[in-house]
């Protein structure tokens, strides 16, 4: 038997396909593929027949496509995370939702804090933490001081709970306690599809709506059997990369602002508002709510439109590239930058970092190439990973550079053909006991959502992966030995989704 | 600093002339619905369409809390007989729950402030602390936009401040998750009394799409009164920032 059934992305596949291994067999399966070059997108447990489901769901860049194994389990099992350090968030994850004890693992604590889905131990009924007070790692000696902040911060952001361990203005540990977003997504999307289903997914981390979307609306099309039309498609990408501009400029932005370089901090202000006004005029929200919907987009891009769009780019964006060379060639902001929260090569493999922030640790990973929805699709250009030694200054630098690419991809399309259907015939079919896997590149990082399907027309259990969710562990390294001051600008250099990690 | 001196500069004076001049809103966009219930044939599209349980029809009497609706336009896309369209009215804003409540046939016009306690200390000077309980981000956002130069709500005297302790106004985002609810309850004592409340979203205001969430309150209204309701998924920025001057009578 194989150890894995092969899944392209975006496709369903009959649930009885997917192997179910010996506790023995997925262990040794998972690991020593990951190690081989794969990496882990998603983990999560289902409930299946008075047991427990575990299905990992690995990418295997060099193939272009999808791994998916599972295992049954009752109570407890071996953990991964002591020989695959990237499993350890899944691994709390699925403690959390079905009290199935991964033994062995370094750093069991809440995720969440919310009950049990199966109302089983660790952590319910009277056993459940409250939220934020978990057994931190702490350190010891006269010198020794604890920063605590949050939930609440001082900006105008999502909560979160920080809580550093210094010696004098050195931080020898960050620990990262969230949960405080939960609104119980994953829940409420099994059972019945409705016109719910995809709003909560566009709302499942706000600032990656189109992403999103896109990746919901690709697992809806993949049950039906239907596919986006190429014009659809296109629209979907053009909003992908303007979703990405506007991130990335708000938080360049961001960064010169927390190293109070205030021209750049101000222009860029203004001008991520440009781009989220462009994704208005492609749908009427300036975060690209609405836009994608099961089988395509709303609304299209007539000439006229493309032809404002283009115009509107061609006068912002050489106002965009003065505000960041002007940052970029500041001897005081480059100081600030180089060398700061470094997070190294094999540190980033070892976690599983993604996206943006694995790219400026040298990791060649981007699921536009490695996994792309459609093969044969338009793509974007592929940065280049020149000095992305893991630093803010990287990380910088990678977002520098996706918005040149970015924008080349924008221009590209909308000067090409954009006429055909929108839309396709999308019945709303939800046939029962299937999988479906669909991945995205969201400005973060890889966004995967994965279904099984229950009865016909309803979900057993839906699994959202933000690329935030592998990517704190990966803020908290960078925070080691670094000066507490430097904590606002590595948080911004990653600025990860505490919404998408708590869904 | 001569580099600095060139690129500003070359960037130009870019603060938006609103509230000067009313605002250039997308055409696509969504603003305050418009009912016609003599059109509407009692087919329940509408509301099977609703991701946010808005639209509620006694007969043909429809109407659309703009507390819940999210704006995207599902209802009026399946209307066939055009009962229901979006107008580009952005003034959502308003001091009274009842008043988000779209019906047929009204004309509407935005709420005028009656808090006079509120005039006296806030009509000059608004610091805000916000806090999101809940919010996916883009409430956050697009409150965020407002200090920057393109709208400068600076300007105004309203301000965003770093702790609760230095607020005259709490402004809530999201459905109030359950784990963000204590936070919420002492963030809110914490400022000095009186303070006021602004919702912004349709999740504060009445948990949006999470409403039937167990894990969230179902927005903010069980907890604390909001003495601002802006609605919107998320709001425009000009849709709050018209209902924050219009509150403390600047406009």
């Amino acid at each position: 038997m194989d150890l894995f059934y092969k899944l392209a992305n975006g496709s369903s596949a009959d649930l009885s396909l997917i192997p179910v291994l010996s506790e023995e067999e997925f262990r040794k399966a998972v690991i020593e593929t990951v190690k081989a070059g794969s990496r882990i997108e998603t983990m999560f447990a289902m409930p299946e027949e008075k047991m427990f489901r575990i299905f990992a769901v690995l990418l295997t860049p060099a193939e272009h496509i999808l791994n998916i194994t599972s295992m049954k389990v009752s109570e407890k099992y071996q953990a991964l995370t002591p020989e695959l350090a990237a499993a350890h968030l899944f691994e709390r994850e699925i403690a959390e939702q079905y009290g199935i004890i991964p033994e062995g693992h370094p750093n069991l604590k809440p995720v969440r804090f919310h009950e049990s889905y199966a109302n089983k131990a660790p952590w319910t009924g009277e056993k459940a933490p409250e939220i934020g007070n978990i057994d931190f790692m702490t350190m010891q000696g006269k010198a020794a001081h604890e920063v605590a902040v949050g939930p609440i911060h001082a900006g105008v952001i999502e909560p979160g709970h920080f809580r550093f361990q210094c010696m004098g203005e050195d931080v020898y540990s960050l620990e990262i306690s969230l949960g405080y977003q939960h609104r119980g997504i994953e829940k409420m999307l099994e059972g019945k599809v409705t016109p719910r289903t995809i709003r909560f997914s566009e709302t499942a981390a706000g600032d990656s709506s189109i992403a999103e979307a896109t990746v919901c609306a690709s697992i809806l099309e993949a049950l039906d059997g239907v596919e986006a039309t190429p014009a659809a498609r296109k629209i979907r990408a053009i909003a992908l990369e303007l979703e990405r501009i506007a991130n990335h400029v708000g938080d360049l932005g961001a960064l010169a602002g927390d190293v109070a370089f205030l021209p750049t901090a101000s222009f860029c202000g203004r001008i991520r508002g440009e781009y989220l006004n462009m994704t208005a005029e492609l749908c009427g929200n300036r975060f690209g709510r609405g836009l994608v919907v099961p089988g395509g987009v709303k609304a299209g891009i007539e000439p006229e439109r493309a032809e404002k769009i283009l115009k509107w780019i061609e006068r912002v964006y050489p106002e965009l590239k003065n505000a960041l060379d002007l940052m970029f060639d500041c001897p005081s902001v480059l100081d600030r930058l180089e060398n700061t929260g470094k997070v190294s090569k094999e540190v980033a493999q070892e976690l599983g970092l993604v996206g943006m922030a694995g790219r400026a640790s040298g990791l060649l990973l981007d699921t536009r190439y490695d996994l792309p929805l459609k093969s044969g699709d338009p793509r974007v250009k592929r940065i280049s990973l020149k000095h992305c030694t893991g630093e803010v200054m990287a990380r910088a630098h990678v977002r520098y550079r996706e918005i040149e690419t970015s924008h080349e991809f924008i221009i590209r399309m909308l000067s090409e053909d954009l006429k055909g259907d929108i839309r396709t015939q999308y019945s709303g079919r939800v046939p029962a006991g299937k999988i479906a896997v669909a991945v995205v590149e969201s400005w973060r990082g890889e966004l995967c959502h994965a279904a099984v399907t229950g009865e016909e027309g309803t979900f057993r259990r839906y699994k959202i992966t933000d690329p935030s969710f592998h990517n704190w562990t990966g803020l908290a390294m960078a925070l080691r030995g670094e000066q507490i001051s430097n904590f606002p600008i590595c948080n911004k250099s990653f600025n990860l989704s505490y919404c998408g990690h708590d869904l | 600093m001569l580099n600095a001196l060139k690129a500003r500069f070359f960037q130009g004076y870019r603060t938006g002339k609103f509230p000067d001049q009313p605002p250039t809103l997308p055409d696509r966009f969504n603003g305050r619905p418009v009912l016609d219930s003599s059109k509407c044939a009692d087919c329940g599209a509408c509301k099977k369409a609703c991701p946010a349980n808005a639209i509620s029809a006694v007969g043909k009497d429809l109407s659309i809390d703009t507390g819940k609706c999210i704006f995207c336009g599902d209802c009026a896309a399946v209307c066939k007989q055009k009962a229901i369209t979006f107008s580009q009215e952005y003034r959502l804003a308003n001091m009274t729950r009842e008043k988000l409540i779209v019906r047929s046939g009204e004309i509407y016009e935005p709420e005028r402030p009656t808090d006079r306690e509120f005039l006296r200390f806030c009509s000059k000077s608004l610091k805000i602390r916000q806090i999101s309980a809940g919010g996916c981000a883009a409430c956050e956002l697009d409150f965020n936009v407002l200090g920057t130069l393109a709208w400068d709500m600076g300007r105004f005297g309203i301000q965003v401040v770093a702790s609760p302790r230095h607020a005259d106004c709490i402004l809530v985002t999201g459905p109030v998750s359950k784990n963000m609810l204590l936070a919420l309850k002492k963030g809110y004592e914490a400022a000095p009394h009186p303070v006021w409340v602004i919702a912004c979203g349709a999740c504060a205001i009445s948990g949006g799409i999470y409403q039937d969430s167990p894990e969230t309150m179902g927005g903010i209204e069980e907890i604390l009164k909001p003495d601002l309701y802006v609605p919107g998924c998320p709001p425009h920025p000009t849709t709050l920032l018209e209902g924050m001057l219009r509150l403390m009578n600047r406009k």
